[in-house]
């Protein structure tokens, strides 16, 4: 009796469960199955959208040859993979110095650089738009990548130094005896042993970065424009058409929802900014 | 060659002095333990020797030169962690290597070196597991082994028994005993068991908060223990105190006698007293006598077999030769 | 674990770190400071002269400031409320045994990896359009006047939007959270007599509070900037009923070239994200200790 109260338990919550994920999947869903239909048949009422079997991928071909996406594609690679990269060069060392070689005043200086990123972005808009219009970085790819290495580098150094914490001092300090330099520590052992945390602070990164979309949309305006800024050219009156836009949705998230789902378990730890245990 | 002096060395963290100036001098191919409670700075003047931490003042000398401000793998002494601190990415095979690898040590010596700890710790199946594969007394071999293939001129210790179970490390004692009789290098372990101290020491160190309260052989540290501290942290169990009257009529503070300098009776001695709870142990018997001449407790030791009970009336006679005396400062008076 | 040299060592390490957050801080900052007191506007070239605080005389007696603060609260605490009584639940609801657990929260994390252009555009044209979006053909089967959300309700339809890419994250801190909880804990209150409410409140909330925080503060950061998704729906408007400090200060400063006024803003953005942040830091300071 008891299992069978049991499993009708299950059953009901796995029923809820997932309804609710189905709500809340559904508008990803909703936009990839807009994607593959007519314009004609995507304003159509949703159960005759559903039922429709026309299925036509005309929308994708559009999407590349009105807006050239594999030029903005490859920009927010380039800006995503690259600030994150750069940010975690500079990162593993300043971490490193703050898990393993705490002063008095680490919390302090962990304090302040998390305090830098509540400075309101569009507090600095100006002069930052301003330098960057008499450097000629304007709608350039270095200029993004440095501003989102900026913006994001309190919170991998954050993590980072969360996940060094919990690395054992004696393991590096055997290191040391045995006559590794300190660039060959953190090369051979520190980075080595963080592997799961640096790949989580990587991923949490590059979908930051990737759907980062305050100085991306301000900073750029054709050459360097990353997806973020694609995907705003259809704010109107492309809008209506609903099978474009939705191809165009699909193309800008689809990379990064493939690359969280593949990487689900450093993704889940990573999200929780290494806040969490 | 592996002789490490200190010279009034000593180590400040924040305004705690953990140290106060020490000297101390570890003879080549010595066993050398450093024993004392918990939190009384063993650790610290190891990774002191080991260059780990800076000293706060005076001078470590190893092998004739100065080291005091050479760093840790240039003063050529390798450490064994009470965590073992093996590297947990790399293979059996690699974490040995590592210290050669580090010294771009040519790859056949590598080898050469490595087979040959591999075989005397017995981890030569082991090569290529991780060490998160191995049980805790291979753990600590294969972190003995990156020590032994720098080939140091001494080995530093702390606490590498002390998370292994009990049986695992009496084993590993003798294996690091062992190890001392065959290498002849210069050991320096640090524990707080005094019964590893006794049975692997040349000579001990008893520290207590920071201060050296004796050096000498073990047998010295049992037989003539210079202060009250010494002679209760040494033997097992702890040496009986007695003050008042009974300590005035041998002319001191206090004296000390140790359980098996104590002669039980059931017929007649010295003092009478009470059985109170008894440890049988098969070779030996201790017994915790409620004595009335002296209203205090005392733990004596008999053979395995005496029949004894809660509550029994008994006889104790101390061996006057055995009594240690302290006056009121626990210094020994000769 | 610190000799001197692993010391100076340390300081090397820690130094490019600081060094480009110090600058990427104070030259902005000085910047936006200077020219808030300036008269600069990028369409009407020439001398720059100095004002003193007429720009923060003009930027704050706008009934547009006062409009974009009460938006900016409103906008980030309804969506800090939603999301986290929304996430206490679905966590509290996946943490029960059911099949298919996998599938379901990668089901719910999904929206947090959709880039705000693109959930802003979707929810307004195939969910909120009255005509052809989804609420308008549910509406319409159901024989009631569908709702025109961005004139109707604008900020709660943005309110609604960000709540949808926010959920996930603080479910998945909040679920994290509950997963360490001891299940022994649990199960020594139910021996005890605790009902699942009083479990619910004297255990597990209790066990929650470090992860709220958490939540809380990181979500702050994010929504106080809250900008692409107001763009691509309302533009601020109608009127500035979705205007918060951000879409404010972008449109003095980058529609309309006004760089003493932007900056003015910008300035008063900074010291009102100051006030928050001194706030949180002592919620996460106290935090980092435990
Ligand atoms: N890095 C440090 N900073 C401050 N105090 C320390 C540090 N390391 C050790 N201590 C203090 O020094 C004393 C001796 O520690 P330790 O040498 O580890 O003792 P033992 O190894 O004998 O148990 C302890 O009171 C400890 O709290
Ligand atoms: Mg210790």
């Amino acid at each position: 009796m008891a299992r069978s109260v049991k499993t009708s338990r299950k059953a009901v919550t796995t029923l809820v469960a997932g309804t609710l994920g189905l709500l809340m999947f559904f508008p990803v869903l909703w936009i990839v199955i807009l994607s593959f239909k007519s314009e004609g048949d995507a304003i159509k009422a949703p159960l005759a959208v559903l039922f429709s079997t026309d299925w036509t991928t005309e929308s994708y071909g559009a999407v590349q040859a009105r807006s050239d996406y594999l030029k903005h594609f490859s920009n927010s690679v380039v800006i995503s993979f690259g600030s994150t990269f750069l940010g975690l060069l500079v990162a593993i060392p300043a971490a490193w110095a703050m898990a393993f070689v705490p002063g008095k005043r680490t919390k302090d200086v962990l304090m302040w650089m998390l305090s830098t990123k509540m400075l309101p972005p569009v507090g600095v808009l100006v002069p930052i738009y301003l330098i960057f219009r008499d450097l000629g970085i304007l709608d350039s790819r270095v200029g993004l990548v440095f501003v989102l290495m900026m913006i994001n580098l309190p919170i991998i150094i954050w993590m980072l130094f969360t996940y060094f914490r919990e690395i054992p001092g004696e393991i590096l300090e055997a290191a040391r005896m045995d006559g590794a330099s300190l660039r060959e520590e953190i090369i051979h052992v520190l980075t080595p042993m963080a592997i799961p945390g640096i790949a989580s602070t990587v991923l949490l990164n590059i979908i930051l970065a990737w759907n980062e979309a305050f100085w991306t949309l301000n900073l750029t305006s054709a050459k360097a424009a990353p997806l973020t800024a694609f995907i705003a050219s259809y704010s109107s009156p492309e809008g209506l058409f609903y099978a474009k836009l939705s191809a165009a949705s699909v193309m800008a998230i689809a990379p990064i929802l493939i690359l969280g789902w593949f990487s689900q378990k450093q993704l889940v730890r990573g999200l929780t900014f290494g806040a969490v245990k | 060659m592996g002789r490490i002096q200190l010279s009034q060395v000593s180590k400040v963290f924040g305004d705690v002095e953990v140290i106060p100036p020490l000297d101390l001098d570890i003879e080549d191919g010595e066993f050398m333990v450093f024993v004392g409670p918990s939190g009384c700075g063993k650790s610290t003047l190891l990774r002191l020797i080991a260059g780990l931490e800076d000293v706060t003042t005076g001078s470590i000398v190893i092998d004739g030169s100065d080291a005091t401000t050479v760093p840790p793998a240039k003063r050529g002494l390798a450490m064994v962690f009470q965590s073992y601190a093996l590297y947990p990415h790399m293979s059996v095979r690699k974490n040995i290597a590592f210290p050669m690898k580090m010294a771009r040590m040519p790859q056949d010596e590598q080898v050469r070196r490595l087979e040959a700890a591999a075989q005397v710790l017995n981890l030569t199946e082991y090569l290529d597991r991780r060490p998160g594969q191995l049980s805790g007394g291979q753990r600590q071999r294969v972190a003995i082994g990156r020590a032994i293939v720098r080939e140091p001129a001494a080995f530093l210790f702390d606490e590498p028994l002390s998370n292994l179970d009990a049986a695992l490390r009496v084993g590993m004692r003798l294996e690091i005993s062992e190890l001392h009789k065959r290498l002849q290098t210069t050991m320096v372990y640090v524990t707080h068991d005094q019964v590893e101290a006794m049975t692997m020491a040349d000579k001990i160190v008893v520290l207590h908060a920071g201060v050296i309260e004796q050096v000498g052989s073990p047998l010295e540290l049992y037989r003539s223990p210079q202060n009250t501290f010494v002679a209760g942290f040494i033997g097992s169990p702890k040496m009986n105190f007695i003050e008042g009257p009974e300590a005035a009529s041998h002319d001191a503070h206090t004296v000390g006698i140790r359980p098996e300098h104590i002669d039980v009776s059931s017929g007649s001695g010295t003092w009478t007293g009470t059985v109170g709870v008894s440890e049988h142990l098969g070779s030996d018997t201790f017994f915790h006598v409620t004595v009335d001449e002296l209203s205090q407790l005392l733990t004596v030791r008999a053979g395995g077999e005496v029949d004894l009970h809660y509550g029994d009336t008994i006889h104790l006679t101390p061996n006057l030769d055995h009594l240690h005396r302290f006056d009121e400062r626990g210094l020994r008076i000769s | 674990m610190a000799t001197k040299a692993s010391r100076t060592a340390a300081r090397m390490m820690i130094s490019p770190a600081v060094v480009l957050l110090l600058g990427w801080m104070l030259v902005p900052l000085s910047l936006t400071i200077y020219f808030s007191f300036l008269r600069y506007n990028l369409i009407t070239p020439g001398t720059n002269p100095f004002v003193g605080w007429e720009n923060y005389y003009w930027f704050l007696t706008d009934p547009s400031f006062k409009a974009a603060m009460i938006n900016t609260l409103v906008l980030v605490g309804g969506v800090l409320l939603i999301t986290v009584v929304g996430g206490i639940l679905m966590a509290l609801l996946l943490d029960q045994p059911m099949w298919g657990q996998g599938i379901i929260r990668i089901m719910v994390i999904a929206p947090f990896f959709v880039m705000p252009t693109v959930s802003g555009l979707i929810w307004k044209n195939m969910f909120m359009n009255p005509v052809n979006g989804i609420f308008g053909h549910i509406a319409q089967g159901l024989g009631v006047e569908p709702i025109s959300f961005f004139s109707q309700i604008p900020l709660l339809s943005i309110i609604f939007i960000v709540s949808w890419q926010w959920l996930p994250f603080a479910t998945l801190i909040l679920l994290t959270a509950l997963q360490s909880l001891d299940q022994e804990q649990l199960e020594a209150a139910e021996m005890d007599g605790a009902s699942w409410i009083s479990r619910f409140f004297y255990i597990m909330l209790p066990h929650l509070a470090r992860s709220i925080t958490v939540v809380i503060l990181i979500q702050t950061i994010f929504l106080l900037s809250i900008f692409a998704e107001i763009l691509v729906t309302t533009n601020g408007g109608p009127g500035t009923s979705t205007t918060n400090l951000t879409y404010l200060i972008y449109v003095a400063s980058l529609l309309q070239f006004d760089v003493g006024m932007g900056s003015a803003g910008g300035v008063i953005a900074i010291i009102l994200a100051n006030i928050v942040a001194i706030f949180l830091m002592r919620m996460i300071g106290k935090n980092l200790d435990a």
